[in-house]
């Protein structure tokens, strides 16, 4: 684990963009002027014809977003969580997800790390709504070397796509010999029999880092890296809860309808077993520095610690 | 002007034969007939506003939009868009008696398994550019359309049919803003503008009025017409053709129900269907209207 370089997924989003563009012209991409702040500025600067600015206007956005699809264009629909999936829910539902249109979502700016603008622009509630809608793939990729690959995998993919970002700069995980991304495929990062961390995210550093506290504390942890929420690799954490017995999950996002309850409902139907959510505990976010919220609302290494150790017993 | 000089030669000389603007008339009074027919079989449906918008239907699929129903998907056909997407009986009767599909289908409109859903679903009907339903979504999903010719430089044009009800939904102004802010001259917006919606007349409820003056305001060029007078639609299309710049909204005045007398100007043939009395005496009315 190099945990030298941090780097915000949202930068890996705009510029993988770019290296996309390069090699597909069929690559458009739609902002609703947060080009600045959700990093495809860099596509814009690079490729202006193809970035079409649609003003402060994401419903509009998702629907341009499904037109420009049905000629056979590729469209990087793109805006923060908060309006991309929250404002624009039935947008992306109706004119995107029921025609099951070739739309990518990059939605930027997910969770309380958003920080100091507050509740209002910190969606936690993104991936329930998203999940929901058939056919639609949800990916939340844990750092710079996943975002990359989530991006390049959703170009590959037929069909729509919601792609989630961060705010904050994060640290490289993935970074390691062998690792390969394949949308719906779980990676296992550690082993344990124990307990089973389930992260996503910018969950999963700290999660590995607490493994690794757990271990030195005589706890055991596994820890299961899922960046695909829809679908999820239900197999992959179904033989870790038979492994371990227990699982907890850990979220930047609402404990209601995100990967908690998504792990809930596959092991409930597979394997049940105890399960703790960590995560957004039913409540809105608020302002502050993003590391501070991380803390507060308990998805630092301590607070992922104390509850794994807690849950274990 | 167009991508296919020889269409608009062929256009123009349909256009100016009064013996096919009567074939107009004709082929629309038949998809009266399947919207009625259709409505009926399925014992719900929305009859108003389809009837209201049959001749622009008509107008736009057999005479002014370039398209083949033998290669529904060929990339450089024209789009229609039905953003009022509860007219769907209507837009079905159309592609039926247009060739896309069998006209016996039309009696399957809301059944289980029927590729006729109670709203136009791209996916498995022949003919359908864009699944609606959702009022407001249709014209942003057009816009989309028009940007993407512009973006590769092809000739297509594309159309969106709107109610006026449906203009209370915020989608169609932000829609209408980036369609003038990328002046896309391709892009033709027709407003079916019979003054009622479910909840009664459109100015009791939250009038859109004047309708004209606020397209002009976004930036579009603007033509009202009577929404059943095929010289002004035609026309009206021609207009639209030859403006450079801007996109065009053509404001229909058009009579909801139109072609069953008991239906027109009536809110409550919004969303109801007609039961078995009443549609004898619908169909025996524009049997009437057909032999005229």
């Amino acid at each position: 684990m190099a945990m030298g370089k941090k780097i915000a997924t949202r930068e890996s989003y705009g510029n993988t963009l770019v290296e996309l563009a390069k090699e597909h012209d069929d690559l458009v991409v739609l902002d609703a002027d947060l080009a600045g702040a959700t990093k495809t500025s860099i596509f814009q600067k690079a490729y202006p014809d193809r970035f079409i600015d649609c003003g402060i206007a994401e419903g509009n956005m998702m629907g341009v977003a499904a037109g420009l699809a049905t000629t056979g264009l590729v469209p990087f629909a793109s805006s923060f969580a908060m309006f991309a999936a929250g404002r624009a829910f039935e947008q992306v539902r109706n004119s995107i997800g029921y025609p099951h249109l070739n739309v990518k979502i990059g939605a930027t700016h997910a969770g309380i790390s958003v920080g100091e603008d507050g509740a209002t622009h910190q969606c936690n509630e993104d991936i329930a709504l998203m999940r929901t809608i058939p056919g639609m793939v949800v990916v939340n990729p844990s750092d710079d070397v996943e975002a990359r690959a989530a991006v390049r995998a959703a170009y590959k993919h037929q069909g729509p796509v919601y792609l989630r970002f961060g705010r904050l700069a994060v640290p490289v995980v993935n970074d390691f010999d062998g690792y390969a991304f394949e949308l719906g495929k779980g990676v296992t990062l550690r082993e344990g029999k124990d307990v089973t961390i389930v992260a996503t995210g910018l969950c999963v550093c700290p999660a590995l880092e607490a493994a690794v506290l757990l271990s030195e504390a005589g706890v055991c942890a596994e820890v299961i890296n899922i960046h695909t929420i829809k679908p999820l690799d239900t197999q992959l954490i179904a033989a870790s809860a038979k492994k371990t017995g227990r699982v907890v999950t850990v979220e930047e996002h609402s404990v209601i309808g995100g990967l908690g309850s998504a792990v809930c409902g596959a092991l409930a139907e597979k394997y049940p077993v105890p399960v703790k959510k960590l995560g957004i505990q039913d409540t809105y976010g608020e302002s502050g520095p993003a590391e501070k919220l991380l803390e507060k609302y308990g998805l630092d290494v301590p607070s992922i610690y104390s509850a794994v150790r807690a849950f274990v017993g | 002007m167009c991508g296919d000089p020889r269409r608009i030669e062929a256009k123009c000389g349909w256009y100016g034969d009064d013996m096919n603007k009567s074939q107009l008339e004709r082929t629309a009074n038949r998809i009266r007939k399947g919207i009625v027919s259709s409505i009926h079989s399925a014992r719900a449906g929305h009859p108003g506003g389809s009837l209201s918008a049959a001749d622009i239907l008509t107008a736009l699929y057999f005479h002014e939009m370039n398209i083949d129903p033998a290669n529904p998907q060929a990339p450089e056909r024209d789009r229609f868009v039905l953003s009022k997407g509860h007219a769907a009986p209507a837009l079905y009767a159309t592609l039926a008696e247009r060739g896309y599909f069998d006209a016996a289908e039309l009696n399957s409109l809301r059944q289980i398994g029927s590729i006729l859903q109670g709203h136009p679903d791209m996916k498995h009907i022949p003919g359908v550019d864009m699944s609606t339903g959702s009022l407001g979504q249709g014209i942003s999903a057009a816009v989309g359309m028009a940007i993407s010719a512009k973006l590769r430089g092809k000739a297509y044009r594309v159309y969106a049919l709107l109610g006026d009800g449906e203009l209370q939904e915020g989608q169609v102004w932000e829609a209408s803003m980036l369609a003038a802010h990328r002046e896309l001259d391709n892009l033709t917006v027709i407003v079916d503008n019979n003054g009622l919606q479910i909840d009664g007349d459109i100015r009791q409820v939250c009038s859109p009025y004047p309708i004209d003056q606020k397209f002009a305001a976004f930036g579009f060029h603007v033509v009202r017409i009577n929404a059943h007078d095929f010289g002004q639609i035609l026309d009206a299309f021609g207009e639209a053709r030859a403006v450079k710049g801007r996109p065009t909204a053509i404001i229909a005045r058009s009579v909801k129900g139109k072609g069953v007398s008991f239906m027109e100007n009536q809110a409550s043939w919004h969303g109801v269907a007609p039961n078995d009395e009443q549609y004898v005496q619908a169909m025996e009315e524009l049997n009437r209207m057909g032999d005229a």
